[in-house]
């Protein structure tokens, strides 16, 4: 419907000025800068990241820069930047910058030292244990959401016991019977690949049909063993372990790990349980993709996001944890310095040398709460509930 | 509502013996063994061990061993290895120890953390909310040990706080009022302590649950209806905020024999917590597995009552 | 045309909201009013800003992101803007009423349906519980909710859809307010509950003598009702008359293209209309009249200045000043 005062050159048809486009990356860091917690966490962590690689290095090896093993009897319970008395020490004996950085111990021993070796310890039980849960929690999780209505067959069972059963008594030297009766599974597991495809046509016996009976589904089989391990108060099961174990730092490490997986399994269930059934997932099928690629690919970037946060914040609670084990007694040996053992030691001098206790605890407090800042800001942004996030 | 109280009962027994036999295993595979049957225990001669293995079916296959405890356990038979006590006597006193601890931390926790995480999403973002914030990361952050000897340091020398144990050595035949006092006056550090950690954690996710309810749909209706604010929050909001914390209650349950091991070795508390902890050192096994045991029991019935509990408040599940 | 009363009057509303960095210009100078006794439409698409304006009216912008940044809300010789907190908590509910979109999640789970009928009269009125019963009994079967003796102690969740719409509209009723504003309020229910449901509002209004400010973005249903429409884009008002005048005389080139658009059985076998291209985001308007990059009348004044309302007659405005002269009137208003 033009009209004679329009000018023909002038038929326009403008883009109008749309939002800036952004990708989901400058989203998240846009609204991470607004965050100054968080950021103050990601910088304190990144702080204590350094400290730790330059406190191995520092610390380590049979001629250490600085020495935290060294033991100066002459000079117990120095305060912190106190000189040393260079009369009474030996020309090695004398601590690196010229001073007690932090003091020293009831042994003589350079705190800040310490310090550097512990970061170490405890950057390492963090990372490892949250890592093993992680890794244990995303599997369980995964597994039970997504497969979670297939059902264990009775049949099955009877035949991971019969295996179990099997390997234990060739454990036990009853060798043939033991062998015996892990033919006889493998026999039956051929067999039933060979008749699987014919059980259509075939009647089925009664035994069939009671051994092909469905017992429970995997969700529930590992929804219960969720419950079994929750029925465990953890602080005590790590105890329990960590005590009747050698004391390592390794095993430190994978008990905290298997004990604290079963958030993380929650978390990432629940996930799976309402992303399987959206139309993103329908239509993979549709397209014939199979079962893990759309596990990997598709469902597990959605069902990250509570991973992450708890990830952040078990990391924390890891190195809480290796601290009190520390402080019991239970942490990594002596002579090695954990932030949890320096505490412990100083806590019987916490009138006279409270430096001591001080600086340990401090310390962990600054870093833990680093990191919970950071997992708290990640769970704000990463929040789809909140209002305004587009 | 009867069908899902017996299908509860039975999956829960069910979890329980498998509780039962994992824990049983963990104990016993577990390397070393108790200093009784220790060989190199020099206390012991090879006979007194051979009777104590006896006596305690050490030396019977393990799903025998497995029968007899769980069998003396119901009948109240199991005896501490340690010091020959019989164990549900040993718990039952430690239980009563922990108890006062227990009941005036959660409800200094409970009763505090409500009204900071209502008021701190009621003013979101004023000075209240940050420093409540502020305080809460703080509280979360603190290494438990580290708080009570902060604690310890500044409180001490200035109030002469007692420090350890329950009750003052030598109160005897002090009046009443005084032997209350002075269990009071040793209650106060540690369940300041205990309360401490679960008042941070509890009120953050009472000011979340606060926040996630305040910006529904119904909150806006009730304000077009002209109703106060006082309502708007108090009734309307806060009804179903308190939802899930309604479940939360039923699992204070297994925290009655958590006990916390920190705090009662450090103010040399004899509760539960440290009872179970000298019996794992010791490898006292009676003890540790009833513990265990108990343990379960509370856990699964503290989850029961609280499935339960969620059906009786929310009229939105109905079975 | 009498002149009735106005009951509502807004003037020049502009409420932005401050979001990702930006400044959404969410109503823009909006001017409306509702008189006595009649039903007022606001039509538009998604976005225009239609909610905003009726939310604004009640105070219910949350303040934060939004606020009031201009303008007059004149009701009963008051500017509700200027009003204090205590001072709108006795007009809402109480004068005007407000009937929302969603009414599953609009209602409290956790109280009974007659709990929360009740509360409204409680706050604004004395009366006494037995009377309260009855009286919600009474407004039920306003309504029209069968057996309400029983429906009276159920919960949102226990009563279908557009049970839960009329449960609403007892509410609102409640106090006999003399203006309801109803934000898209069968949206979210089948066709045939939405004629009951317009049906009931319409007979409602009849009785009470109330006004209606409703909310839609659906022509046929504003057809049915309204007696006056404005229509709004990218938050400000492009054309408004009576019914009759929106509908067959449409005057500017966005509710031509709505028009349009609507299917219909003369159209069959015939390419659809549509307008191309899409919404402005609010923060990011257009320069001139924000409709221009998809009209098919525009010129390069379009681009530079802010059209102004050209008077039709008789109440019928529209803010196209292209096709105001190009239909040989001069000037605009």
């Amino acid at each position: 419907m033009n009209t004679d005062k329009q000018d023909s050159s002038e038929k326009i048809y403008i883009e109008p000025p749309l939002a800036p486009k952004r990708t989901r990356w400058q989203e998240f860091r846009r609204h991470f800068v607004k965050n100054k917690l968080a950021i103050l966490g990601l910088i304190i962590f990144i702080l204590f990241f350094f400290c730790a690689v330059a406190g191995l290095i520092l610390t380590s090896g049979s001629n250490p820069l600085f020495d935290p093993a060294m033991v100066r009897l002459q000079e117990k319970l120095r305060p912190p930047l106190a000189k040393p008395n260079l009369v009474s020490l030996k020309p090695a004996e004398v601590p690196t910058l010229g001073i007690y950085l932090m003091g020293t111990d009831d042994l003589g021993r350079d705190v800040f030292s310490r310090m550097l070796q512990g970061a170490w310890v405890s950057l390492t039980v963090g990372f490892v244990a949250v890592g093993i849960s992680v890794l244990i929690g995303i599997f369980m999780g995964g597994i039970a959401g997504y497969f979670g209505q297939h059902h264990i067959r009775i049949d099955h069972i009877l035949l991971t016991l019969a295996l179990i059963f099997g390997t234990g008594l060739m454990i036990a030297k009853f060798a043939f019977i033991g062998t015996l009766i892990l033919l006889l599974c493998l026999a039956y597991i051929f067999y039933s690949r060979q008749t699987r495809d014919r059980s259509e046509e075939q009647e089925m016996s009664a035994l069939k049909m009671i051994l092909h009976g469905n017992a429970f589904s995997v969700d529930t089989l590992i929804m219960r063993i969720v419950d079994i391990m929750l029925c465990f108060p953890s602080f005590f099961l790590i105890l329990t372990v960590v005590a009747l174990l050698p004391a390592s730092i390794y095993n430190i490490m994978i008990v905290i790990g298997l004990t604290s997986w079963m958030g993380t399994t929650r978390f990432v269930r629940a996930e799976f349980l309402s992303l399987r059934e959206q139309d993103f997932v329908a239509a993979a099928k549709a397209l014939g993709i199979n079962n893990f690629r759309i596990i990997f690919r598709h469902i597990m970037p959605n069902a990250i996001a509570p991973v992450l946060v708890s990830a952040t914040i078990g990391i924390a609670s890891a190195i809480l944890t290796e601290a009190g084990l520390s402080f019991l007694g239970f942490g990594v040996p002596p002579p090695h310095a954990t932030w949890g053992n320096i505490l412990s030691n100083g806590k019987n001098f916490i009138f006279d040398a409270p430096w001591l206790t001080f600086i340990p605890g401090i310390a962990i407090l600054i870093v833990v709460l680093s990191f919970n800042l950071f997992g708290e800001g990640i769970r704000d942004i990463l929040n789809p509930k909140l209002k305004g996030r587009s | 509502m009867l069908s899902f109280i017996g299908r509860s009962v039975v999956q829960k027994t069910i979890t329980l013996f498998f509780v039962s036999v994992v824990s049983f295993l963990i104990i016993h595979l577990a390397p070393g063994k108790p200093s009784q049957v220790d060989p190199l225990n020099p206390k012991f001669t090879p006979e007194v061990v051979e009777r104590f293995q006896k006596e305690f079916h050490l030396d019977k296959p393990l799903y025998i061993q497995y029968v007899y405890f769980y069998q003396d356990l119901f009948t109240g038979k199991t005896v501490s290895w340690k010091d020959n006590q019989s164990v549900l006597k040993k718990i039952w006193e430690r239980f009563l120890n922990s108890l006062p601890l227990f009941i005036v931390g959660t409800l200094l926790t409970w009763t505090l953390s409500f009204p900071v995480g209502i008021r701190s999403a009621i003013y979101r973002g004023g000075i209240y909310d940050r420093s409540a914030t502020f305080l809460s990361y703080l509280l979360i952050s603190i290494p438990g040990f580290f708080f009570a000897y902060v604690l310890i340091r500044f409180v001490v020398p200035y109030f002469h706080v007692p420090v350890i144990g329950m009750e003052t050595f030598g109160m005897g035949d002090a009046p009443v009022y005084y032997l209350i006092m002075d269990r009071i006056w040793h209650l106060l550090l540690p369940s300041v302590l205990y309360a401490t950690g679960g008042i941070a954690i509890l009120s953050r996710y009472v000011r979340s649950q606060m926040l996630e309810v305040e910006g529904q749909d119904y909150i806006r209706t009730a304000r077009a209806k002209g109703l106060p604010p006082e309502q708007v929050h108090y009734k309307h909001a806060l009804r179903n905020a308190l939802l899930p914390f309604v479940t939360m209650f039923g699992l204070i349950l297994p925290g009655l024999i958590g006990g916390s091991v920190i705090i009662e070795s450090i103010f040399s508390w004899p509760g539960m917590g440290r009872m179970a902890y000298e019996a794992i050192l010791a490898r006292d096994y009676p003890v540790i597995l009833t513990v265990n045991f108990i343990s379960a029991v509370l856990v699964l019935a503290g989850t029961f009552i609280s499935d339960l509990l969620y059906l009786v408040v929310d009229p939105r599940i109905r079975l | 045309m009498i002149n009735k009363k106005a009951l509502l009057c807004v003037e020049n509303l502009k409420v932005y909201f401050q979001s990702n960095g930006a400044r959404a210009r969410a109503v823009d100078g909006v001017s409306f009013e509702v008189r006595e006794k009649e039903t007022v439409c606001i039509v538009g698409e998604s976005g225009c800003g239609k909610t905003v304006s009726a939310l604004s009216v009640l105070g219910l912008i949350p303040s934060p992101p939004g606020e009031i940044v201009d303008g007059k809300i004149i009701f009963s010789g008051q500017n509700l803007i200027n009003l204090d907190e205590k001072a709108m908590q006795k007009i809402r509910g109480n004068h005007i009423s407000m009937v929302f979109q969603e009414p599953l999640t609009s209602l409290n789970p956790v109280f009974t349906v007659g709990d929360q009928i009740g509360e409204t009269v409680r706050t604004h009125k004395k009366i006494e519980t037995q009377a309260l019963y009855r009286y919600c009994i009474q407004l039920l079967k306003d309504v029209g909710i069968p057996s309400p003796e029983q429906r009276i102690s159920d919960y949102p969740h226990q009563l279908s859809g557009g049970q839960r719409q009329r449960v609403m509209i007892a509410m609102a009723l409640a106090c006999d307010p003399d203006l309801i504003i109803a934000d898209e309020p069968t949206t979210a229910l089948d066709v045939t509950v939405q004629a009951q449901i317009l049906d009931l509002l319409r007979s409602i209004q009849k009785k009470r003598s109330m006004s209606i400010l409703y909310i839609s973005h659906d022509l046929g249903v504003v057809s049915v009702i309204a007696d006056r429409i404005y229509v709004m884009y990218a938050g400000i008002i492009v054309e408004q008359g009576n019914t009759t005048q929106i509908f067959r005389d449409a005057r500017h080139p966005y509710t031509q293209g709505l028009l349009a658009s609507l299917p219909s059985l003369s159209k069959r076998g015939k390419r659809l209309n549509s307008i191309p291209g899409s919404v402005p985001n609010p923060a990011y308007k257009p320069e001139g009249c924000p409709f221009h990059p998809r009209c098919p009348h525009a010129i390069s004044s379009c681009r530079k200045e802010f059209p102004k309302m050209c008077d039709w007659r008789q109440g019928h405005l529209a803010r196209c000043p292209v096709l105001f002269e190009s239909n040989g009137h001069k000037g605009s208003s």
